[in-house]
């Protein structure tokens, strides 16, 4: 372990004691206990290393080599953002600047009243123990530093409570911004979403960077999903080249709720999500796609985790990734069938491209079955562009640089047409299609 | 520079009548086996060709050849069309000079529609002519129009290209693709395989309704079944990389008749 690692590590642990110092009587409240006990888990675990089975291919020595600043002031506008957006569509759309909400670049247009959509920041202050009960409930077991980090430091965000039967007729867009145009920035959103019964919303998170300078995002999102809700949440990463994630997004699920989750990364120096999905449920069915398209030296891991704890429940994945130039992936995919949770249906498959010699895929299904009356597949394919394929587009007229770039749009278009917020997917489309005439 | 004769093509016809493909000692091979071993073949404007041979003969490697597959390397003697050598082209500009190779195994592209996959191809090829892209509409009438002359479910255009399809499916596909194109020179390879005796004959009907004065077809095919209903100007027999024997369409009923050992004979005889 390098000085500097330590440096980090120390240099974290006393800004949250000089936080702390400052307090007054806000110290001993509920909220700040957890982030307390997030600190002390935070300080025991340290920084992974790649030796730690969770990291092995995924090296964070980079991402902690440096200093962020996680206070950035920013006085970014509309202008700037301009050519960071996502095309508009009627949503209630939340900018989050170096982590903090930014009210007015925001725009909630869900009728105010019994579904709560704002900043966790806002709704701390309306009602701090409403916030603090939900608050680390789901990751309260995670035994991970970044997550643990996150709680220690968690100050904004957005708080969705939504009540039962009720729905959210427009989607929820939140957008982080990095403003690293002049120097190091971290930040570390903390979402909480917690749909009641029956209840309906579809949400995506967009993380963009504005400048060359670091960005080092370390994201967590807490989603609880109750008897019979739908929830549709997405997950788009198109940061600079100078960009770090970390994120985690911890799902729960009751009886017969349906969940969808796409995670995209288009664009970051180095990424890794944990998608973990607790179907502590009968007849739930959650499906997770997954699209990462990193070239240069870009790394991409996805971790996922389908916990099935109840019988007669479903999951579904499927991550594809096309690796161009020297860039790396991982894909770690977990499914846990418990004891009591027979009948279970879990499908998993992770296929990836390969476009150089010099780009590598690391995938690692793991299948951990304590239940006998299940179905279960996982499969993965790594490889290059069908050739034949290629050969058949090209001898009807389509250039090689045009067939290759339908092929692997073709590739993309089963994840990307999973994701049903009209803007998000155009918007998709668009970049994705850019990204591939650009070679 | 390229020049295009727009509105006096007739006029120009009777020079094209000459020879439109003209194949001249043609050798390649694939994996540092000679395939083909000094072929020749000269095509005019409207004739059908057909390229009957054993298994194994280099019959589709020919056709793959012409096309521009590239795992097969060409070792010699060269392949003019419409007056250029076309050995040097890309798949894709051979495509757009006028040049359709019919697949015999046409391959399934989940993800694009062939109706996508159609569009892109036609202004691609217009591109490459310096015509202007044709728009929205006059492509899908076009397409409609092609659709029907050669018997293609419309429903079929909106699915992922050949995924799923039938044996029969794919192969009307590969016409109705030649309908859209518009080839010089369509080249069926094996067309025939896989097809019962119905959808060979809703093929051969559409490979029929594009036959012009202008437009010529190589027919490579195993079996004379095929020859029923496309009637060739020109048989051909390929034999171990060479065309050994060439006559009228009659031959290919002699072929069915006796089979190709007596061509072998032949061959061997003359060592």
């Amino acid at each position: 372990m390098s000085n500097e690692t330590i440096d980090l590590k120390t240099r974290l642990i006393t800004d949250f004691h000089a936080r702390e110092a400052v307090m007054n009587g806000e110290a001993s409240s509920e909220f700040h206990q957890k982030k307390r006990a997030g600190l002390a888990l935070f300080e025991q675990l340290g920084f992974p290393s790649i030796k730690h089975e969770e990291w092995k291919y995924s090296n964070v020595r980079d991402l902690i080599s440096v200093s962020y600043d996680f206070n950035a002031e920013s006085s970014i506008g509309l202008t700037e953002l301009e050519d960071l957006k996502v095309p508009e569509q009627e949503a209630n759309i939340l900018y989050f600047v170096n982590g903090r909400y930014n009210a007015e670049l925001s725009a909630i247009i869900s009728p105010v009243g019994q579904i709560t959509i704002s900043s966790l920041a806002d709704a701390y202050k309306n009602d701090p123990a409403k916030v603090a009960s939900f608050f680390n409930e789901l990751t309260k077991d995670a035994n991970d530093a970044f997550t643990a980090l996150n709680t220690a430091f968690a100050q904004d965000g957005v708080f969705v409570h939504i009540p039962d039967n009720q729905s959210v007729e427009h989607p929820i867009i939140l957008r982080f911004v990095s403003d690293a145009r002049e120097k190091n920035v971290g930040s570390q959103p903390r979402n909480i979403i917690s749909v009641g019964k029956n209840a309906h919303v579809k949400l995506a998170e967009a993380f963009r960077t504005l400048g060359d300078q670091r960005s080092f995002t370390n994201a967590v999102t807490e989603i609880q999903v109750a008897e019979e809700a739908n929830v549709q949440y997405y997950k788009v990463q198109n940061e600079s080249e100078n960009a770090y994630h970390i994120g985690t997004t911890q799902v729960r699920m009751l009886d017969r709720s349906h969940f969808y989750a796409g995670t995209v990364t288009l664009n970051g120096k180095f990424t890794r999500n944990n998608l973990n999905i607790v179907l502590d449920g009968e007849h739930c069915d959650a499906h997770m796609y997954g699209l990462y398209f990193p070239d240069g030296s870009q790394h991409v891991d996805n971790h996922t985790v389908a916990d099935h704890q109840k019988p007669n429940s479903e999951s579904n994945e499927l991550y594809k990734g096309i690796l161009r130039d020297k860039s790396k992936g991982v894909f770690n995919g977990k499914i846990f069938v418990r004891p009591d949770a027979q009948k279970t249906n879990a499908f998993q498959s992770c296929k990836n491209i390969v476009l150089s010699p010099d780009a590598t895929m690391n995938t690692k299904p793991q299948l951990e079955i304590f239940a006998d009356d299940v179905k279960c597949s996982h499969g993965t394919t790594t490889g290059q562009i069908d050739e034949e394929a290629l050969f058949y587009m090209r001898s009807r007229g389509i250039s090689q640089p045009e067939a290759m770039s339908l092929l692997m749009f073709a590739f993309c278009a089963d994840v990307v047409s999973q994701i049903k917020i009209d803007s998000v997917r155009e918007y998709l489309e668009n970049v994705i299609t850019q990204k591939l005439a650009s070679k | 520079m390229r020049i295009t004769f727009a509105g006096n093509y007739h006029e120009l016809s009777f020079k094209y009548k000459s020879v439109m493909l003209s194949i001249n000692d043609l050798r390649a091979s694939i994996e540092g086996k000679e395939i083909l071993k000094g072929i020749n073949l000269e095509v005019k404007p409207g004739e059908v060709h057909a390229i009957m041979g054993p298994n194994g003969s280099g019959k589709s490697t020919l056709a793959s050849v012409l096309a521009g597959r590239e795992e097969y390397e060409v070792t010699g003697g060269n392949v003019v069309f419409d007056g250029k050598d076309i050995l040097e082209m890309a798949p894709e500009e051979r495509a757009a000079e006028g040049i359709f190779l019919a697949f015999q195994y046409p391959v399934e592209i989940p993800g694009v529609t062939t109706i996508n996959f159609l569009k892109t191809a036609v202004n691609e090829i217009r591109k490459y002519k310096g015509e202007a892209p044709l728009d929205a509409a006059q492509f899908l009438k076009m397409v409609r129009e092609k659709a029907k002359l050669v018997s293609m479910n419309d429903s079929l255009l909106k699915r992922a290209l050949n995924e799923g399809f039938s044996g029969g499916e794919k192969k009307r596909n590969e016409v109705f693709q030649m309908a859209v194109l518009e080839p010089k020179l369509a080249i069926l390879d094996e067309t025939d395989s896989g097809l019962d005796i119905d959808a060979l004959r809703i093929v051969a009907e559409g490979v029929n309704s594009l036959r012009s004065p202008e437009r010529s077809t190589i027919v490579v095919t195993h079996y004379q079944r095929l020859l029923d209903y496309i009637v060739p100007d020109y048989v051909h027999v390929l034999y171990k990389g060479r065309i050994v024997k060439s006559g009228p369409k009659e031959l290919a009923l002699e072929l069915e008749e006796k089979g190709y050992d007596w061509i072998k004979a032949e061959v061997e005889a003359v060592g």
